[in-house]
Parts: C-alpha cells; sequence; structure tokens
C-alpha cells in the first residue's frame, strides 16, 4: 500500500521551507483554492455583482439624466448626468464588493463554512490566508471596474482615453477597504455585530457626492464627509473620467495610499484574533 | 467483549532507550472566559508512539488538539511540538502535522479530488507530486469513483474518510485524530485501523482521541484520561486497567426497575459494586465465584455475565458516573 509509505522527496522538500510565524509565503494556494472555487459555483454570485452599478447607471442616468441636464463636472464644465454618476457608481461598487469580500465573505468561511480552520491545520499562516483572500478580492474588483467601464464606453460616458484609468484607480479604492475591512471582523463575534457595516455603509453610499454635488449641504457636513472614505473615491474617478486632473487628484490617491497602510496594519495585528481563537 | 489478546500493538517503544519526546505539553491551559476547558495537563509524547487522550464529553480533549495544531492559543504553560512552540511557530510545526478534526472541514465549493490537491498545495507541494498521491489516497479512501462529485454529495462516513485521506497528503509526521472513527461503519472502522497499525510501523506519532474503548485499547500505546481539563490518569492500557479495575467483571441486569433496588444488598460481593441504569458491576478477581454468592444471595438475575475487565470499567470508574445519577 504505497499511499502509507512516506519519505518522498517532495514533501521533505516542503518541510524544509523558511516559515514566519505567521506566514509561510504560500499565499499563491490560497489563490488558486479561490478561483477554483470560482470556477465551479460562483458565477451567479459573480454576475450579479457586476450588474448592480450597471442598473444604478441605467434608471438613473438614462431615466433620471434628461429631466437632470447636464451638471457641473470636476473641473467646471458641463457634463451629462450619467457621466456624473458613472464614476461615482464604479466608486460605491468597489467599496461595497471589497467591503462584502473582507467582512461577511471572511466571517461566513471563518465561522460558518469552517474554511479557515482546514487551511490553517496545513501550514499556512494567517498572513498567507489574509493576502491571499484581499488579492482575490481585489482581482473580483478588477473584473468588474473592467466590465463596468466598458458598459460606459458603450453608453458613450467615456470622451478621454484618461478614462481607462478609472480601473486601476478603482482596484486602489478596493484595496483600501479590503484592508481596513478584515482588520474590522475580527472584532465581530456575531451577525448582529456585522449588521453594523451595513449601518455605516449605507449612509456613506448615499450623501458622498454619488449623486449631486457636495455643495448642497453646509460646510461642516461637506467636512465630515470629506474625511470619509468613499467621498474620495467618487472624487478620485470623477476626475480621471474625463480627465480633468488638480492637486486634490493626488490628495485623493493619498488618502487611499495610507488606508492601505493603517488596514494592513491594522489586520496584521489582528491576524491572531481573526483566525486563531 | 475484547481483551488482552488485542494487545499486540503495544508498548514495543518503551523496552528500547527512550526516544526523544516530538510532543512536551507542560502544565497546559486554555480557558474561554470563566470556563477552564483545559486546566493544567503536562504530557509527554515519544516519537512513533501512539499516544490517546480518552475522557467524557467536554474534558478538553479537542482544545488540547487544537493547541497542540497551533490554531488555538493556550492561555498558559508550555508546549512544544519537535522542538517548536506551535504558536510562534505554527506554519513550521503544522508542516509535520496532519490533522483529522472532530468535525470534517472539508471544502464544501471544491470537487472531492480537488479537496486533496488544493489541501496539499497549501502545504506548498508541488502538482507533480499531488496528482498521484491524490488518486492513490482516493483508492485507498475508497472514493475513487466520487472523484469528481461535489463534497455535500457524500455520505457522512465518506467524508470521514475523505478527511482522514486528506490529512496524510503531506506525509505527516504526527498525525492528530479527534474521534477519526465517529460516524464510520464496522468495515472502515477496521481499514483505518489498518491504516494507524502500518503508519505507526513507519514511526509516525499518533495522538488520538476516542470514545470508544476497543479502539483505544487497539490502538493507543499509552494513554490519559481527562476529565474537566485535569489528568485523572495515565498509563498504558493494560496497566490502567490492573491499577483502577480488578480482573474480571461480573455484570448482571435485573431489568431496570429492579437494578437500583438490587444493587444495594449486593453490597460486599467483590471489591466494589456499581449500579448502572440497566445493569450492575461487580469488580472482582473471579466472577464465577462472586455469582455464587450472589445466587447465595437468592438473587436472581435475569441474565448474568462474566468478562475480563476493560478500559471502560477504568475509564467509567476515573470519570464518575454522573450521566447515570
Ligand atoms: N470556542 C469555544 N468557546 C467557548 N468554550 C469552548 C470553546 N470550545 C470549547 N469550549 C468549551 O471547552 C470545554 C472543552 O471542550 P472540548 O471541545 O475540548 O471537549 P472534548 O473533550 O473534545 O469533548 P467531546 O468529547 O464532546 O468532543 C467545553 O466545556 C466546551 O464547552
Ligand atoms: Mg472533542
Amino acid at each position: 500500500m504505497s499511499v502509507l509509505t512516506g519519505g518522498h522527496s517532495a514533501t521533505e522538500a516542503a518541510r524544509g521551507r523558511t516559515f514566519g510565524p505567521l506566514y509561510s509565503r504560500n499565499a499563491l494556494a490560497v489563490v488558486s483554492r479561490g478561483l477554483m472555487a470560482a470556477k465551479s459555483s460562483t458565477w451567479l454570485i459573480l454576475v450579479s455583482g457586476f450588474f448592480e452599478p450597471v442598473l444604478y447607471l441605467i434608471s438613473m442616468g438614462v431615466g433620471l439624466g434628461p429631466i437632470v441636464g447636464t451638471v457641473a463636472g470636476p473641473g467646471g464644465q458641463a457634463i451629462s448626468y450619467a457621466a456624473y454618476i458613472a464614476p461615482a457608481l464604479l466608486a460605491v461598487s468597489a467599496m461595497n464588493g471589497a467591503v462584502y469580500d473582507s467582512t461577511w465573505n471572511v466571517f461566513f468561511k471563518m465561522n460558518f463554512a469552517k474554511l479557515y480552520q482546514g487551511m490553517l491545520y496545513t501550514s499556512l499562516g494567517p498572513l498567507d490566508v489574509a493576502i491571499g483572500e484581499i488579492f482575490l478580492a481585489l482581482l473580483r474588483g478588477l473584473l468588474y471596474a473592467t466590465g463596468f467601464t466598458a458598459v460606459m464606453a458603450v453608453m458613450g460616458l467615456i470622451t478621454t482615453p484618461w478614462a481607462i484609468l478609472v480601473i486601476p484607480a478603482s482596484v486602489l479604492i478596493a484595496f483600501g477597504f479590503a484592508s481596513f475591512g478584515m482588520g474590522i471582523t475580527s472584532f465581530m463575534k456575531t451577525f448582529q455585530q456585522m449588521d453594523w457595516i451595513n449601518f455605516f455603509m449605507l449612509p456613506m453610499f448615499l450623501f458622498s457626492a454619488t449623486f449631486y454635488p457636495l455643495s448642497v449641504y453646509p460646510q461642516y457636513i461637506q467636512w465630515l464627509i470629506q474625511a470619509m472614505p468613499l467621498w474620495h473615491g467618487v472624487e478620485l474617478l470623477r476626475q480621471i473620467s474625463i480627465g480633468s486632473f488638480s492637486p486634490a487628484t493626488a490628495v485623493h490617491v493619498a488618502y487611499y495610499l495610507v488606508m492601505i497602510a493603517l488596514g494592513i496594519a491594522l489586520t496584521t495585528g489582528r491576524l491572531r484574533k481573526l483566525f486563531l481563537k | 467483549m475484547h481483551n488482552e489478546a488485542t494487545r499486540s500493538f503495544s508498548t514495543s517503544a518503551s523496552f528500547q532507550m527512550n526516544p526523544p519526546a516530538v510532543i512536551t505539553a507542560e502544565n497546559l491551559t486554555k480557558s474561554y472566559g470563566e470556563l477552564t476547558a483545559v486546566d493544567g495537563i503536562s504530557f509527554e509524547v515519544p516519537a512513533g508512539e501512539s499516544f490517546g487522550l480518552l475522557g467524557p464529553n467536554g474534558a478538553g480533549k479537542s482544545t488540547t488538539m487544537k493547541m497542540i495544531g497551533g490554531v488555538s492559543q493556550r492561555t498558559s504553560g508550555k508546549l512544544s511540538i519537535m522542538g517548536l512552540d506551535p504558536e510562534t511557530h505554527g506554519p513550521e510545526v503544522r508542516a509535520h502535522l496532519g490533522v483529522v478534526p472532530q468535525q470534517d472541514n472539508l471544502d464544501e465549493e471544491l470537487k472531492v479530488r480537488e479537496n486533496l490537491i488544493v489541501y496539499g498545495r497549501y502545504f506548498g507541494l508541488p502538482l507533480s507530486y499531488l496528482r498521484p498521491k491524490a488518486d492513490e489516497l482516493l483508492e485507498f479512501a475508497q472514493l475513487t469513483d466520487k472523484a469528481k462529485s461535489r463534497v455535500d454529495a457524500l455520505s457522512g462516513g465518506m467524508k470521514r474518510r475523505l478527511t482522514i485521506a486528506r490529512s496524510l497528503i503531506n506525509e505527516p509526521k504526527i498525525l492528530l485524530l479527534d474521534e477519526p472513527t465517529t460516524g464510520l461503519d464496522p468495515q472502515a472502522r477496521h481499514i483505518l485501523w489498518d491504516w494507524l497499525f502500518r503508519l505507526k510501523e513507519q514511526g509516525v506519532t499518533l495522538i488520538l482521541t476516542t470514545h470508544y474503548m476497543d479502539e483505544a485499547e487497539q490502538l493507543c500505546d499509552r494513554l490519559i484520561v481527562v476529565d474537566k481539563g485535569r489528568i485523572m490518569a495515565e498509563g498504558s492500557p493494560g496497566s490502567l486497567i490492573r491499577e483502577y479495575s480488578t480482573r474480571e467483571v461480573l455484570e448482571l441486569r435485573f431489568g431496570s426497575e429492579r437494578n437500583a433496588t438490587i444493587g444495594r444488598e449486593l453490597e460486599g460481593i467483590g471489591e466494589r459494586v456499581e449500579t448502572l441504569p440497566d445493569r450492575v458491576l461487580i469488580y472482582t478477581n473471579d466472577g464465577e465465584s462472586a455469582l455464587e454468592q450472589v445466587s447465595a444471595r437468592r438473587l436472581h438475575p435475569v441474565t448474568s455475565l462474566v468478562r475480563r475487565s476493560s478500559l471502560e470499567d477504568v475509564f467509567l470508574r476515573l470519570t464518575g458516573r454522573s450521566l447515570v445519577d
């Protein structure tokens, strides 16, 4: 019975690798597992994530657009209402996807599907799992952003080659939210607590200059919204989509770079709490 | 019932010089808030030994297993696996482990064979090794014809077999088996025992929990009985039986209504009388003469049976009869 005759050189080599306390340099295995799982089961969920912002764009851009007429874009020039909200919807969808993947999905796979328990009984460390899952979330975000940008092009909402940069920029936005989301999930014990995340996200979605300019608010509300991550994402993508850059563009990008750095620090610090009870 | 005849598997290791310990636990403690699940247990397992953890539900066996695997952080105490602390060297320690958790945690989103391959990838093993290995393991778990099935289409026992096969994908040096045979049919159970014997012959260290005392007697060189997070006894199955039980046991059934009352009238016969809901046990070195004494007292059981003491008697004695009273 050859199964039981050990001593393959492959297993010895795998054991002889250099390991860290929480990391085995094998996040790739987590990524390839995710791709394999996506291939066989979750097509419907994948597709629904793509359609959500498209449906918003059609209903509000095409439906509401003619009533609204043109609005002032980032540089002050007049653009159609659909062109105004499209980048904002892309930012929202990048946020929603990343937050869903790094909070609900992680929480479920940890506590119900027991997927991570299985992984963590192997030589994978919690950091491999975290990196792998964030990478998968970003990959999914990249697919959605590409699809959505294509829809924008088809609807005639793209007028400059700069617009192609909304794709990497929305991955940046997703990264900011995903790195933070996983750290926050480590504090959650029950599904009720998970609901608080939605409680925070819905107002951010509605009020971050998504559907109308920030100027409708009194000054102090504007400051509050400008402190929130989504507003920076919305503004960043809106500027890129019409190729109208300003020093504020750099501020928006910097905001996300800082958010990613803090999020990674938080998540790494909470890995034991998140994965090793 | 089973007896000494099954002891062929026992301690050849103990006659040699002590091999180095692969697992050392010192005052290992784990608390969940107020509750102390594992309460300062210490033990050593030498390489190649087959070591059992027995104990009633909630004793802390699985918690101990999780700490050994480095997936649960201990509250205090020391733990060393192959010279490494699983808390600070988790991935490295687990590279040597194979784990069968109490509850199957197969990847439900993957097919049966994919489960083995992907699990092997987690250990950093190359596909050139994993593909043939996965097929061998499927064969071995008698799941070859299910290779392309979804995991949720397997029966409970098949899932168990897949979990066990999966734990061998990295040719572990230490195998942690948390109630491995729960849910297996008798055939599968015996096949598993056979695998475990063979693994042991190759020097794999086995750490096993089970609620089947015959299994523990068959498989374990040495075991600890744990209750409420503490070690109640430690030793080989044979020595535990000698220490905590008599040579023979007389089992009497008077019908469930009468066991309790008659139990009291039997006091004084043998060394100890235990009344269970369904029967009365008399611990004695000579079962036949105890049975004569019972008849002499004009008590007539519906059935009577003289048997050798087993680990089950030790277990019941050490962990009390709380389920009964
Ligand atoms: N995650 C947890 N949170 C809180 N308490 C826990 C947790 N896991 C286990 N416990 C408690 O720790 C104690 C020991 O549990 P454990 O699972 O180790 O028992 P066991 O010996 O494996 O029992 P069984 O034979 O039923 O499998 C129990 O009282 C249990 O309720
Ligand atoms: Mg258990």
